[in-house]
């Protein structure tokens, strides 16, 4: 059973200055599915619609944000999410930090730089469950704090005194206080480097395999999937290029989007020329018509200029969005 | 080989930042007696990584003359730096030396179209004496990083995607014909798509405009492959430095041997030893203060005599390795 549906979903940017109306699609038609206990990876290039799709399912619609159709449901175990149509009110007491919580790119702003660390720890709790002595309050985020390996010596400084590892990792304790049954990490060690990136990545994927919950984790660094995640999506121009267990993205690509990604990425060890990509990414205000890739992509045909490519399931959990792919297929 | 030969010589440079208080406070030595030189006749690309507050950037300071070191000195084409003084003789060395930044949309300013820095430094050193004549300059300078000036001339930053604005400032970079470029994160804020186009463009540099270019990094997959040689910083020390093959592929410091394993690989299946469990460092500023090797407090293999004095420098084959562990091949 799906702890996350997301079906056809369209949500644009609509904004009107002036007289002059805009609208960014900046996802257009995106379906799929989390399963519970797994690490789905999304990548993509900047701009292309991830940070709008988890704004859009972990409920936080604002103006000029609009929900244009679809449909997002959770269930978590019994309790069913209609996240588009939740009341405000339901979604602070009993959905957020409890059931979805988010781990943000930088930690610095979401920790408080004139308060101790444990103070945030209070700020949250007392929002969101309120404890009834201090003591109680204490003990339990100490324990928690050790049992996923920090030092306790971190809860009584202040974010500065922390290196840009350290504060990352207690933005990823605190997102796991209540045991969510989803954690969205949205570029969490993009800022960091090499060592300290591999020991945040390896904690949340403890935490994960510690409480058997799901991640969902976007990052436009590929190797950085291959590494962590079980399933990976490939997001363009606010659509799904491709999908499919990590294994067949880096190994079998059929989205010819994805097959570039996977070919031009460096290794050590490893010094054919690699090519960049010609043309750039598409404007989302004004986005190529039929297949969005279809100025970039070396297999163009005339049906990509017209006709939007639908989603085909190709095999066990894989789906591909490319015309090419389709007539090779059937 | 005489100091004339050298386009870039550093010689034990030191820089000392004071930190604290006006009276109390302390040291920090960002950048840790450092040399190594880059030869006048044959272009290469040399690759500084290392993590943040390594002192990359501080080191590449030096080099602008944007900083003077507390000791040593930093010699271009044979003329030490802090014997520049007069303000033409500045410019001419601003003219060979160019930086090309991290994030090509703080490099320009939003208002402003990007032609007009353009053109503005082909008019400042003198590379053209009118407008008109700039023209040319220009066209030329974005030719060489496959653009032209039909496609920029008129837009603003926001305007060009990121791999297009990086490329203006590179050409921008160019413009003065200069002999060395300092590259400080000139991929990170680049999208993947575009960023082997802005990687390759400095290999082309190298090989058909002859000019050398300090990379400045910490994405070691990139480094391997566009490098000659390469250089990794810890905490102000370059602990160890040679050709770009050796270092990545059969890296002899433990410290290089971490960054390497940290590497993630783009290929599943070396998942498993990538997520075996590693000990991060304390913050920045008590391994800049620890004495002996800076690495001695995470280093599996470290001994008594790290902790005590700063390792030597040990030559092994074509490399140098800052390691006790290496002292036997020196014959000491």
């Amino acid at each position: 059973m799906s702890l996350l549906n997301v079906k056809n979903l369209c949500a644009y940017y609509q904004t009107e200055l002036y007289g002059i109306s805009r609208t960014v699609r900046a996802v257009d038609g995106v379906s799929f599915e989390l399963f519970p206990n797994e690490i789905y990876g999304v990548a993509g290039e900047s701009s292309c619609g991830k940070t709008t799709l988890i704004k859009v399912i972990s409920g936080n619609v604002k103006n000029p944000l609009k929900v244009i159709s679809g449909s997002v449901e959770y269930k978590f175990g019994e309790y069913a999410v209609d996240m588009l149509h939740i009341s405000k009110e339901e979604l602070r007491s009993s959905v957020r930090w409890k059931e979805i919580s988010y781990v943000m790119q930088g930690s610095m702003s979401v920790l408080n730089p004139v308060r101790k660390i444990i103070k945030t720890f209070e700020d949250i709790i007392t929002t969101h469950d309120r404890f009834t002595n201090k003591k109680e309050f204490l003990e339990h985020a100490r324990a928690h704090v050790n049992r996923l390996g920090l030092p306790t010596e971190v809860l009584n400084s202040y974010p500065h005194q922390l290196s840009g590892g350290m504060r990352q990792r207690v933005a990823i304790v605190l997102a796991t206080l209540f045991q969510p049954s989803l954690i969205i990490a949205d570029e969490p060690t993009t800022a960091l480097d090499v060592v300290v990136q591999r020991g945040v990545l390896q904690m949340i994927k403890n935490i994960q395999a510690m409480s058997s919950n799901t991640v969902l984790l976007v990052t436009h660094d590929m190797a950085v999937h291959a590494n962590v995640a079980d399933r990976v999506m490939i997001m363009y121009a606010g659509r799904i290029a491709e999908e499919a267990p990590t294994e067949i993205i880096f190994n079998a690509p059929l989205h010819p989007y994805t097959q570039h990604l996977i070919r031009s990425l460096p290794m050590i060890g490893e010094r054919s020329d690699k090519a960049g990509l010609r043309g750039s990414p598409p404007n989302l205000a004004n986005p190529p018509s039929g297949c969005r890739f279809h100025e970039r992509c070396p297999e163009v045909m005339d049906i990509c200029l017209t006709e939007v490519p639908e989603m085909i399931t190709v095999g066990e959990k894989h789906r591909v969005a490319c015309h090419l792919v389709k007539e090779n297929y059937l | 080989m005489s100091d004339t030969e050298k386009l870039l010589d550093v010689q034990h440079v030191t820089v000392e930042f004071h930190i604290g208080g006006l009276l109390g406070g302390s040291l920090l030595v960002a950048v840790n007696d450092i040399s190594f030189s880059l030869d006048k006749d044959r272009p290469e690309i040399f690759t500084l990584a290392g993590e943040s507050g390594s002192g990359k950037t501080t080191l590449s300071r030096l080099f602008l003359r944007d900083l003077e070191p507390t000791r040593g000195k930093v010699l271009f084409e044979g003329r030490d730096l802090a014997t520049i003084r007069k303000r033409s003789e500045f410019k001419e060395f601003m003219k060979k030396v160019q930086p090309v930044f991290q994030n090509p949309f703080e490099t320009f300013s939003p208002l402003r179209r990007v032609d007009a820095y353009l053109f503005d430094t082909a008019l400042n050193f003198k590379m053209a004496r009118n407008r008109r004549d700039a023209i040319l300059v220009v066209d030329e300078a974005l030719r060489s990083v496959g653009l032209s000036l039909e496609e920029v001339s008129r837009r603003y930053p926001h305007e060009l995607s990121g791999g297009q604005t990086q490329r203006v400032s590179v050409a921008r970079a160019l413009i003065s014909q200069p002999k060395l470029i300092l590259a400080d994160e000139p991929v990170s804020m680049v999208d993947a798509s575009l960023r082997m186009e802005i990687v390759n463009l400095f290999r082309e540099l190298r090989d058909k405009q002859k000019v050398s270019v300090i990379y400045i990094t910490h994405d070691l997959a990139t480094a391997y492959y566009i490098s000659d040689r390469i250089g990794i910083m810890l905490r102000g020390f370059i602990v160890e430095s040679g050709p770009v093959e050796d270092v990545l592929e059969q890296p002899f410091h433990p410290y290089t041997k971490l960054l390497k394993e940290s590497v993630p690989e783009p290929n599943p299946k070396d998942r498993e030893t990538w997520a075996k469990h590693i000990s991060l460092g304390t913050t920045e500023v008590k391994e800049y203060s620890q004495v002996g090797c800076k690495f001695a407090s995470r280093c599996p293999q470290v001994m008594d005599i790290c902790r005590e004095v700063d390792p030597p420098d040990v030559q092994i084959e074509r490399r140098v390795v800052k390691c006790y562990l290496y002292m036997e091949n020196t014959g000491q």
